[in-house]
């Protein structure tokens, strides 16, 4: 844990280290974390939490170029956790404790007066060599005690990412489960009238902020998704020529085209591991499109479906990479299936009322999410991957295309209301609870959520 | 070269939105907007094996029910229509467009678009229309043609579209 070396995405080294109250400090009675565990926690598992209430007062910035900086990072943290659903962050003007240190203990009746159950102090100072140094401690106000407490060292282009690393370590620490806020979305945004629309790739933080353009809208491009161990993304373009299924850096924003198929390629996704792409290719034989996977370094390619006259598309690999969960037409109207990884006999799964598409398989397995179109009206929902337990987690005019975050516990997918003139993102716990807009500058579709970065 | 393909392209398009919207300011049914013969006046206007002509007196596209492929009455006597047509015309390559409508999903339209310009590729073979001149592609839900939300718009971007190649 002590000095662990993360690699970010951007090239920067992350530093980060396990922050304890100095010997200067000394107050503190050694109470460890463990401890402390039992007393502030939330079990995610339940569909209706009671959210804990937390105070995030400023962090301390010092002798930052930008004073602003300190501050802006607490702002993402309070951001981030309000956003889950799970914490309560209560208004600053209550505070009545001003922190102006970090290195002893606040004062913990002035916490417990305005109800704060959590407290997070934090400072943020420049080092001499220019990078940043971020330190926070979360404390339990009642039990009066230190939750956690991380330092981490790392470039000023990276801030924001502070913001979403402590995020995560406080979200950890409180319900036991690995964050999800240090991470991307590459999504498809639109803008336009609707019968010459432009879209473009482009990527922002999970929370809709820093938003970057990969593609300039010249091209018809869609579906993209994040490669689960490089910085590539695979997406679907209409270029010259055939449409096909493309990869692209997006630190060097170089493309080249996925192998070499005769006819049009779609519906791109990585395997868990990052070596292969599997997508979709329509054949001339009766109109059919199959599933074919491609070994990205021999170039090598399979096909795993061959399904005569039948659309076999949207393919997914479980997160063990043993199995395959994708859409077909084979039975008369798109139902969802699982097949091995291998290809061979597919199990259907989706038995309700009405047509279902889009599986993508959990990252920790134990869910498929899709989309699910029934009496004109298109859902979001979730089953196990034997399709039992389906739950419909959001219903409307157009709902489609869901995407999990890494930790498996959130949804993202893309809303259109009737008559309005473009979609928008949204996600949702797989609770069904907690429904959220999220920011794009233009309309916005089609997202795919990135690993953790960290 | 593909700048140039892109420009013709373009006047192309054009041409033939002009002759759609003036043909369907007032039409209620899509056959008519497909250039059904004899829009009053502009059937005369159109030089015989012009683009202009394929698009009025023949009919560039024919309609599909939701989430289907098969080819309907009236679209077969469209394609026998235009397969008359580019028999005389043999100097056109073309392109079969394949459209689904907005109320799908986007994958399952991209192929539900192929397989609908793969039924009119085959079925313009079958009317001894070379191969060779025939290149399809699917938009799926991504080129609409009407704009709203109801089903009369729906219906009209449910299509595969015939595009002639500038003639070589």
């Amino acid at each position: 844990m002590n000095d662990m070396m993360n690699r970010t995405p951007s090239g920067f080294d992350l530093s980060r280290r396990r922050l304890m109250l100095g010997a200067g400090a000394g107050a503190l009675a050694g109470l460890s974390p463990r401890a402390a565990h039992a007393v502030l926690k939330l079990d995610v598992t339940q569909g209706n939490i009671q959210p804990m209430t937390i105070a995030l007062p400023d962090f301390v910035g010092v002798g930052l170029q930008d004073p602003e900086t300190a501050r802006a990072i607490t702002q993402i943290i309070t951001g981030n956790l309000k956003r889950c659903g799970l914490f309560a962050p209560i208004d600053q003007q209550a505070y009545l404790e001003k922190i102006t240190s970090i290195d002893g203990q606040p004062r913990f009746p002035d916490w417990q007066t305005i109800n704060a159950q959590a407290l997070v102090t934090g400072r943020i100072s420049r080092q001499p060599d220019g990078r940043l140094k971020a330190e926070f401690r979360l404390w339990d106000v009642f039990a009066r005690e230190q939750l956690t407490g991380q330092q981490y060292f790392t470039t000023t282009e990276n801030w924001r990412r502070i913001g979403h690393i402590i995020s995560d370590a406080i979200y950890e620490r409180i319900t036991g489960e690995k964050g999800y806020f240090d991470s991307r979305v590459v999504f498809v945004d639109e803008s336009g009238p609707k019968d010459r629309r432009v879209k473009k790739l482009a990527i922002m933080d999970q929370d809709g902020a820093a938003v970057k353009y990969l593609t300039r809208g010249e091209e018809l491009v869609l579906t993209p998704r994040f490669s689960p161990t490089t910085q590539d993304i695979t997406y679907m373009s209409y270029g010259q020529g055939e449409p096909r299924v493309f990869l692209m850096n997006i630190e060097t924003g170089q493309r080249e085209t996925v192998g070499n198929f005769p006819r049009m390629t779609f519906s791109p996704r990585f395997s868990n591991d990052g070596q292969r792409v599997i997508l979709s290719m329509s054949l001339q034989e009766g109109g059919s499109t199959n599933i074919f996977v491609m070994d990205l370094r021999s170039k090598a390619t399979t096909r795993l479906t061959d399904t005569a006259a039948a659309i076999d598309t949207a393919p997914c690999y479980a997160p063990d990479g043993t199995r395959i969960c994708f859409e077909s037409d084979r039975g008369g109207q798109q139902q969802i299936y699982v097949m091995a990884a291998t290809g061979g006999p597919a199990q259907r799964i989706s038995f309700g009322q009405g047509k279902y598409s889009t599986p993508v398989w959990s990252p920790r397995g134990d869910y498929i999410a899709f989309t699910r179109e029934t009496q004109g009206q298109f859902s979001i929902g979730i089953m196990k991957p034997d399709g039992s337990g389906e739950r419909i987690l959001t219903s409307g005019f157009h709902n489609e295309g869901p995407t999990f975050s890494p930790n498996g516990r959130v949804l993202m997918f893309f809303r259109e209301p009737a008559g309005s003139p473009g979609a928008q993102l949204f996600s949702v716990d797989i609770t069904g609870r907690n429904e959220q807009r999220i920011p794009t500058p233009s309309f916005a579709s089609d997202p795919a959520w990135s690993p953790l970065l960290s | 070269m593909t700048s140039v393909m892109r420009i013709i392209r373009g006047v192309k398009l054009a041409a033939a939105l002009s002759v759609v919207l003036a043909l369907g300011a007032c039409a209620s049914n899509p056959a008519d907007q497909a250039g059904g013969p004899g829009g009053p006046g502009m059937a005369g206007a159109a030089t015989p094996g012009s683009q202009q002509d394929f698009v009025v007196n023949v009919g560039d596209r024919v309609f599909f029910e939701s989430d289907s492929t098969q080819l309907t009455p009236q679209s077969v006597a469209t394609l026998d229509k235009q397969s008359q047509w580019l028999s005389n015309y043999p100097q056109y390559s073309f392109t079969i467009e394949g459209h689904a409508d907005e109320r799908g999903t986007r994958e399952y339209n991209i192929a539900l678009g192929a397989r609908r310009s793969q039924t009119v590729r085959d079925y313009l073979a079958s009317r001894g229309i070379q191969p060779q001149r025939m290149r399809t592609i699917s938009y799926g839900k991504e080129r609409p043609v009407a704009v709203c939300n109801d089903i009369s718009c729906w219906s009209q971007n449910r299509r595969a579209v015939t595009v002639l190649n500038a003639s070589s």
